[in-house]
């Protein structure tokens, strides 16, 4: 029989290692069937450790961030935590509330983790080390990602409970409006790269495009950081005011999976940072250490991501959503302009653009980001001193006095 | 063509994360505006008014702790204020500063739980600001401890004075708070009073007019910050109060974010009543030789009132000669300064109504007594 899908992913060095070994055993159709199969373990394996991991050192730093210690009991430094957690959520019992929609509340836990997955399959760890390499990196991935509001709202519609429903109608308008700042953002790596492959746009960063493109990454953190509904964002799941949002009902193992997918969507987002902002692979060590530079990128988005979240209080709905429409979008736009006309007057003859074009655009983005920044800084700030807004602070005297007109 | 909408209707609590205690609210939302607002009280009412009948006026001492178990020191002091007015006696000038610190040691380490948990409703998450309130609040309870032995059910105060001296440590801890306290709370302004977000949320929310605050006879910190100039410690003052020199912060329209600054900067004119209190305090007795089972004249009436962190808190007592009296009518701030919250959260949103309810800062164990 013809292998016919011989050479479809020769590129791919995990794929050719695999694939070669085992079709010296079996015919080549099931040595691809197999291989298809060890690639999905790889990638579930991936994401439970790393959000187990992610789940330890957030609440660690957590700790850390309100002057307690946090899990240190269990393992060195606590490292086993997630496995006791994981235990415990794994032996409760599987709850289904009354006058809930049986089919889609057993769906929405897999529904909201897939697309984390199925992100996870494309981001490449070195050139050539990534599960697949899409032409079409950029697009695939926010494809993907827009997927999970399906997610939240199945998840409030199907549980039969009005703080679900709030949880969910906010969750579904909050990822809708995001998703369009968060777009554009990447809109500008994809035409100074002029590729959507994730492998070209790390290759294309002769300088990191976090210098090139400020504006981008600081649109693109927050409006992910609200796609992920972290602090300042989190009205989907605002403990304080709705329980605990879309996911109230859900309990046990279930849970565990929702939790799992959030912490994963945040390793996610943080892996697209290090590699179309913070350059990759790309480091002082040498090119096979690539791993271990896009890890600490990682580690260090996770960080600030952490950092944001123990820091900020909570926006309400209709802040958050003037915040998109009157902040992000247009500070998203400009940087669009900005990069299409300074792509369209420096790019060379061939339609690249050289190291020294990138330094320039480096100069001016930086100049127009922090004008923008403080401009809209100006339009939307509501920082007022209760000192002179008519609050005071009265003697004893004063008060005594005072208060006899009263 | 319009969409077809319908109000909703949820109840908040008694089981929710951030009702203060079993603390009900049944709300009618339009999307997510309240249209209407219904609290329910009486999940956690223990008849304290009915059990103080049964009990010597000692023993109520110990019934006053479970009413605002975040400061329980005020309400001993109100109580033992009502008690020495209906026996015509006074407590020693030492009982009298002791009375004072502890009372306002009691209001920073309430104000700070307020303001804590006031942030956690504004939704920074796991309460960053409520661990550094803590942080603090946790010396107060060392101290307290000290004192007394107990951390939040005090019982510190007696009719004619407080139980005990204090030990010599107390002393010495107490410097120590008090030096190193006002950095701490100078890290907490300047995280919080000029917060962005904070503001944003806060600021011009749900106003209290000051005619409307008077008319449902609010007090406290939630009077105050709707700018009327009320403060017991000033107007008629009690124990040490009018031996100290301290200022009151007043707020100007009485929104959530002029409750909140009022708490804060209460705790600093609380430090400098502290730290007044120790410079002036001088050896003496530190309680009036009273018999073990007091009895108050037949027919005998007092109201004692003081300025508690949550407002004004009032015990009025009546005497029919025996060793209990006959009837013992608490005045709880929390109560009726809840009394205005439906007016407060219609008109505003789902997540105002949490932080409405957390900026009047009340304890379940107050309200239903």
């Amino acid at each position: 029989m013809i292998c016919v899908l011989e050479g479809f992913y020769q590129t791919n060095i995990i794929y050719r290692t695999i694939h070669g070994s085992l079709s010296g055993l079996m015919p080549c159709w099931s040595a691809t069937i197999v291989t298809g199969i060890m690639f999905s373990l790889f990638l579930v394996n991936i994401f439970l450790v790393s959000t187990a991991l992610m789940t330890w050192g957030e609440r660690r730093l957590l700790g850390r961030f309100q002057t307690r210690v946090g899990p240190n009991r269990w393992g060195p430094f606590g490292l086993l935590q997630p496995i006791a957690d994981l235990i415990s959520l794994l032996f409760k019992e599987n709850l289904i509330p009354r006058g809930s929609d049986k089919i889609l509340f057993i769906v929405v836990p897999i529904l909201i983790m897939m697309p984390v997955i199925m992100v996870l399959g494309v981001i490449p760890l070195a050139p050539g080390v990534a599960l697949a390499d899409l032409n079409v990196g950029v697009l695939y991935i926010l494809a993907i990602t827009s997927v999970s509001s399906l997610g939240i709202f199945i998840a409030g519609w199907s549980s039969n409970n009005r703080f679900a429903i709030f949880g969910a109608v906010r969750g579904v308008a909050v990822l809708i409006s995001y998703e369009v700042p968060v777009v554009i953002s990447l809109l500008g790596i994809v035409i100074i790269s002029g590729s959507m492959s994730l492998l070209d746009i790390v290759e294309a960063q002769a300088i990191p495009f976090l210098m090139v493109q400020p504006m981008g990454l600081l649109v693109f953190f927050i409006g992910s950081s609200a796609e992920m509904n972290r602090t300042p964002f989190d009205i989907a799941e605002a403990e304080s005011e709705i329980i605990a949002g879309f996911h109230t009902e859900f309990s046990g193992i279930k849970f565990a999976i929702i939790q799992a997918a959030e912490y994963g969507a945040m390793i996610v987002t943080s892996a697209i940072i290090a590699i179309v902002f913070l350059g990759g692979w790309s480091g002082p060590l040498p090119e096979y250490l690539g791993w271990f530079w896009i890890l600490i990128k990682v580690l260090v988005c996770v960080f600030v991501f952490t950092w944001v979240r123990a820091t900020l209080p909570r926006l309400r709905i209709d802040q958050i959503m003037a915040f998109c429409w009157k902040g992000l979008l247009p500070m998203s736009l400009i940087n669009l302009l900005a990069v299409v006309i300074e792509t369209f007057i420096l790019k060379g003859p061939n339609g690249q653009l050289s190291v020294a074009d990138l330094w320039i655009m480096c100069v001016i983005n930086t100049i127009i980001t922090v004008c923008t920044v403080i401009v809209l800084n100006k339009l939307i700030s509501n920082k007022v001193d209760p000192l002179r807004s008519g609050s005071k602070i009265l003697s004893q005297r004063e008060l005594l006095l005072d208060g006899q007109g009263d | 063509m319009s969409i077809r909408t319908e109000p909703m209707t949820i109840n908040i609590g008694p089981q929710h994360p951030s009702t203060h205690g079993v603390f009900r609210l049944r709300v009618t939302f339009d999307g997510e505006d309240i249209i209407e607002a219904e609290p329910i009280l009486g999940y956690l009412h223990r008849g304290t008014e009915k059990l103080a009948e049964e009990r010597n006026y000692v023993q109520i001492v110990t019934l006053t702790d479970r009413l605002d178990y975040t400061a329980s020191m005020t309400n001993n002091q109100a109580y033992c204020l009502a008690v020495e007015k209906l026996l015509e006696v006074e407590a020693p000038l030492r009982a009298k500063y002791l009375r004072t610190m502890t009372a306002e040691l009691q209001r920073i380490a309430s104000h700070l739980i307020a303001v804590g948990f006031f942030l956690q409703e504004l939704g920074t998450f796991g309460g960053t600001p409520l661990m550094y309130a803590f942080r603090a609040r946790e010396r107060i309870l060392d101290m307290f401890e000290m004192l007394c032995g107990a951390r939040i059910t005090l019982s510190y105060m007696r009719p004619g004075g407080v139980f005990w001296d204090p030990p010599s440590e107390f002393w010495s801890s107490l410097d120590e708070f008090l030096k190193e306290f006002p950095s701490d709370l100078a890290e907490m302004e300047d995280l919080l009073l000029n917060n962005e977000i904070l503001m944003v949320r806060t600021r011009e929310v749900s106003p209290l007019s000051a005619e409307e605050a008077i008319n449902n006879s609010v007090s406290g910190p939630v009077l105050r910050a709707s700018g009327v100039k009320m403060d017991l410690r000033v107007m008629d003052p009690y124990d040490a109060y009018s031996m100290v020199d301290f200022d009151v912060p007043i707020g100007s329209i009485g929104d959530n974010y002029d409750r909140f600054w009022v708490r804060m900067q209460e705790v600093r004119q609380s430090l400098r009543i502290i730290e007044q209190c120790v410079d002036q305090i001088e050896p003496g007795d530190y309680r009036l030789d009273l018999p073990k089972v007091l009895r108050a004249p037949e027919g005998t009436e007092s109201y004692g009132k003081v300025e508690a962190p949550k407002g004004e808190l009032g015990f009025y007592l009546f005497s029919d000669g025996g060793i209990s009296p006959y009837r013992m009518k608490i005045r709880s701030p929390s109560l009726i300064n809840l009394s205005v919250i439906d007016r407060l959260l219609v008109g505003w949103k789902l997540a105002d109504m949490i932080v409405s309810l957390g900026s009047i800062d009340i304890n379940m164990g107050e309200v239903d007594r």
